[in-house]
């Protein structure tokens, strides 16, 4: 698959910056945007923008398109032969679609532009989570460390800022569903815990603590069952809320390969 | 639109049939062979006579899906072995699914590969006889994938609708088409993706586009001359019985009323009616342009072949603003209710119910949930649902969720056995958040999308389930009309689309979206035998024998696996 090299965005409000656009939207665009992509664009593409197979919107990179007048082109004509429809819209609503997708991994679940704060200095999260905060022990960045834990490479572009420090401070909160661990009991006795990739009627398939892709048939488990607390200790008391403001501002800078 | 039976035109095309010609005496000269006679429709009524054959895209036209061959049985099904497999000529769209049921007539297989590329292939063996691709519009608009659920067979003729709004009549022995209509328009969002129904010389169908403010209809046509014969329209106009159930004050909201009938109906000749479900009124999530009960959506109707008239309806979701599509199959049963002998409709309804009406009449005899359902809580006297939850700005969590408990995949009843059973998505649920709709013919026309935890469409390669129990599940489950009672469920760790086949020796066959297909215990739902088919199945299963060997066939993936004893 061609990896086409797109704009990868995240609007972060406190910080003031929307310099990778050809546009500046206003909240109020995105405001809109949201509105047309609910009511025209999620029933295929999914509310998250990933309902379509090979498709993720929130990620802001489009295989057939990278500018603006490109996208607005598209939504607006189609892309003969797929799925992808026409859509009688104006210029001005497939552009507060556009401005929707580039801000969605931001602004979806609730999150507005007035949330975005506390953002710390990057250079000393960065230093926290290699360090003091112990992130790197369990979690992978652009190819270093761990694999059980989820890999933060591109947690800046995928999560909102209130999800970040939620995150952070309560693990437990909001455990989303690639991050879910599992433990099975074999009927020899053996206790396999880890994240869980995938499952279906009659198996589990995990990554566990050694890094090794382990399936198993139920068939042969005692018991099996989602872990409900998360691996993940909280930073609450082990970080000062400067501190986790700065391994927050690290972590918007983590958006993938560019 | 153009159509063209591609590389089988003029000198080809002859030697090709010489050279079927030629296949069919060899096959017949080594013993082999299968006699073949043109599909009269006395043949579709006695489809119970030739169980080697399916010639409807139920099996028969009660629309049981259930096989009377016993080859295959609870005690050998274990010893099920691959037997071929066809695959898509191409890698299909992401929406593209494989939602066919094939036909088999005497040995030959039909069949449609998504969107609309039709095959004839030797059931036996795979190979293909001919293949038809009509060229598709690309105005052809369709909400929910590019995607065909099965032909119709009269004569030597079969029918297919095609996802922009035409019905074609084909040429069974050589994939050409003989006539080929324009029925709706696809930059109005009409598209056909059902199988048609064929009632003595008519074909009938109806669309898909509830998405996008159509005025549905089911609508019957010659099956000689492509003619249209009746039309009944699903949202009735002005001065039609039924407009008075849409009261807004511009009376207007008929027009892009929805109401689409995309799943093929079933016919009971000792009554001579044809019963049909309707889908959502438009727009989909937000009811306040359509003040009203909204009829005929949402319904059952029960319509006279010859005239097209309305004979009874019942609709099972007044006012819909969940999207709780009755495009479901009517299953037509003869069974004792209340110490009586009586003809049955039993409907596993999207909106979470399960219902047993009286088919002569229309009456309503009984509705219970199959699954959560919050949104309703009883019926009134005259089978009313009681709503008690309505789509609000701020978000309504309701269950079932808005792919439904169930939606058009075919569910069985067993005459042997007595129960029903039903496809399930089991305890999902949705949050409703009133949105604006305004009408632009294609657009779509919805309101605002509800949340779930389910993709409503599975596509492209592989499955990934991390989803925690709560969240919903997937399930086949059995029930006795007589006594309304659950006999058995068999669960599954995702949903499932696929449709359900019985059989004479009590073997039920299904998938899901997981990917696999397997043969439950029709009385107790033990698994008996299970295959890894690699993509989900969106179909449903069908049965048919070949010079005396029996075959199961499931569509799954981009693929049509066939399966028979080792």
């Amino acid at each position: 698959m061609t990896r086409i090299c797109g704009i990868v965005f995240v609007a972060l409000g406190a910080m003031g910056t929307l310099a990778a656009q050809e546009h500046s939207y206003t909240p109020a665009d995105i405001e809109d945007g949201s509105r047309v992509f609910q009511s025209t664009c999620a029933g295929c593409h999914g509310q998250n923008g990933d309902g379509v197979a090979g498709i993720d919107l929130s990620r802001g990179q489009f295989r057939r398109g990278t500018s603006d007048t490109e996208i607005i082109k598209i939504i607006q004509t189609g892309i003969p032969g797929t799925t992808m429809p026409p859509h009688n819209l104006t210029d001005t609503q497939a552009g507060a679609v556009v401005a929707y997708l580039r801000n969605m991994a931001t602004i979806r679940r609730g999150a507005s532009p007035d949330v975005l704060r506390g953002v710390g200095d990057a250079a000393r999260g960065k230093a926290l989570f290699e360090g003091k905060g112990q992130c790197a022990t369990c979690h992978r960045v652009n190819g270093k460390g761990p694999r059980l834990a989820p890999d933060l490479s591109e947690v800046g572009a995928t999560r909102p800022l209130p999800e970040l420090f939620q995150a952070l401070l309560d693990p437990d909160a909001n455990i989303r569903a690639g991050n879910r661990f599992f433990r099975a009991v074999t009927k020899d006795g053996a206790t396999i815990t880890g994240r869980l990739l995938n499952q279906d009627s009659f198996s589990v398939q995990l990554i566990d603590a050694n890094e090794r892709l382990v399936s198993l048939a139920k068939a042969n488990l005692r018991e099996y069952g989602f872990v409900k607390s998360s691996p993940m200790p909280s930073v609450r008391d082990k970080l000062s809320v400067q501190e986790v403001d700065d391994l927050v501002g690290y972590l918007v800078t983590l958006k993938g390969a560019a | 639109m153009i159509h063209a039976a591609a590389s089988f035109r003029g000198p080809a095309r002859r030697s090709i049939a010489r050279a079927l010609y030629a296949l069919t005496l060899v096959l017949i000269a080594s013993g082999s062979g299968v006699i073949q006679a043109q599909v009269t429709f006395e043949r579709l009524l006695r489809a119970d006579q030739e169980p080697q054959n399916w010639l409807t895209y139920s099996g028969n036209l009660s629309g049981q899906r259930y096989s009377p061959l016993t080859q295959i049985t609870p005690g050998n099904v274990k010893n099920l072995e691959l037997q071929w497999v066809f695959q898509s000529r191409r890698p299909a769209e992401p929406a593209e699914k494989f939602e066919a049921t094939p036909l088999v007539v005497d040995g030959i297989m039909y069949t449609v590969l998504a969107p609309n590329h039709v095959v004839a292939l030797d059931a036996a063996t795979g190979r293909m006889f001919w293949l038809f691709s009509p060229r598709i519009s690309q105005l052809a608009r369709v909400c929910c994938g590019r995607v065909n659920r099965g032909l119709a067979i009269l004569g030597d003729t079969l029918f297919m609708g095609t996802i922009d709004g035409h019905l074609i009549a084909i040429d069974a022995k050589t994939g050409r088409p003989i006539w080929d209509v324009a029925v709706a328009k696809p930059e109005s969002g009409y598209s056909f993706t059902l199988a048609p129904l064929i009632v003595k010389d008519k074909v009938i169908v109806g669309p898909s586009g509830g998405e996008y403010g159509i005025r549905g209809f089911i609508a019957a046509f010659d099956a000689a001359t492509g003619k249209e014969a009746w039309r009944f329209n699903t949202i009735p106009g002005p001065g039609e019985p039924g407009h008075e159930t849409w009261t807004d004050k511009e009376a207007t909201a008929w027009k892009t009323g929805g109401g689409p009938a995309w799943v093929t109906g079933t016919y009971d000749p000792a009554l001579n009616l044809v019963y049909w479900g309707t889908g959502n009124p438009g727009p989909d999530w937000n009811g306040d342009p359509r003040p009203g009960d909204n009829l005929y959506t949402d319904s059952v109707l029960a319509i006279n072949p010859d005239t097209g008239a309305l004979k009874w309806h019942y609709q099972f979701t007044p006012h819909d603003e969940f999207d709780y599509d009755s495009t479901q199959v009517p299953v037509l049963a003869d069974i004792t209710w209340q110490g009586r002998p009586t003809k049955v409709m039993l409907w596993a309804n999207r909106n979470g119910l399960w219902y047993v009406l009286d088919r002569t009449t229309g009456d309503f005899l009984s509705g219970k949930p199959f699954t959560k359902v919050n949104w309703m809580d009883g019926f009134d006297e005259k089978g009313r649902p009681k709503r008690v939850i309505n789509p609000t700005t701020e978000g309504s969590l309701v269950y079932p969720n808005n792919q439904g408990a169930t939606n058009w995949y075919p569910p069985s009843f067993s005459p042997r056995t007595g129960l029903f059973y039903i496809p399930t998505w089991a305890d999902t649920y949705s949050t409703y958040t009133k949105g604006p709709a305004e009408y632009k013919e294609g657009n779509q026309y919805v309101g605002r999308f509800p949340t779930m935890a389910f993709p409503a469409l599975a596509t492209g390669p592989g499955s990934i389930n991390q989803r925690l129990p709560e969240e919903g599940y997937g399930a086949i489950q059995a029930f006795d009309p007589q006594t309304g009672q659950r006999k058995w469920e068999f669960k599954m760790a995702d949903v499932t689309d696929s449709g359900v086949l019985s059989t004479a020796s009590d073997l039920v066959f299904a998938g899901g979206r997981e990917g696999y297909f397997f043969a439950l215990d029709a009385r107790t739902g033990e698994q008996l035998w299970k295959a890894n088919v690699g993509g989900q199945v969106a179909a449903g299963p069908m049965s048919y024998s070949v010079n005396g060997k029996q075959y199961v066939a499931i569509a799954a993936g981009s693929a049509l696996f066939v399966y028979a004893l080792r």
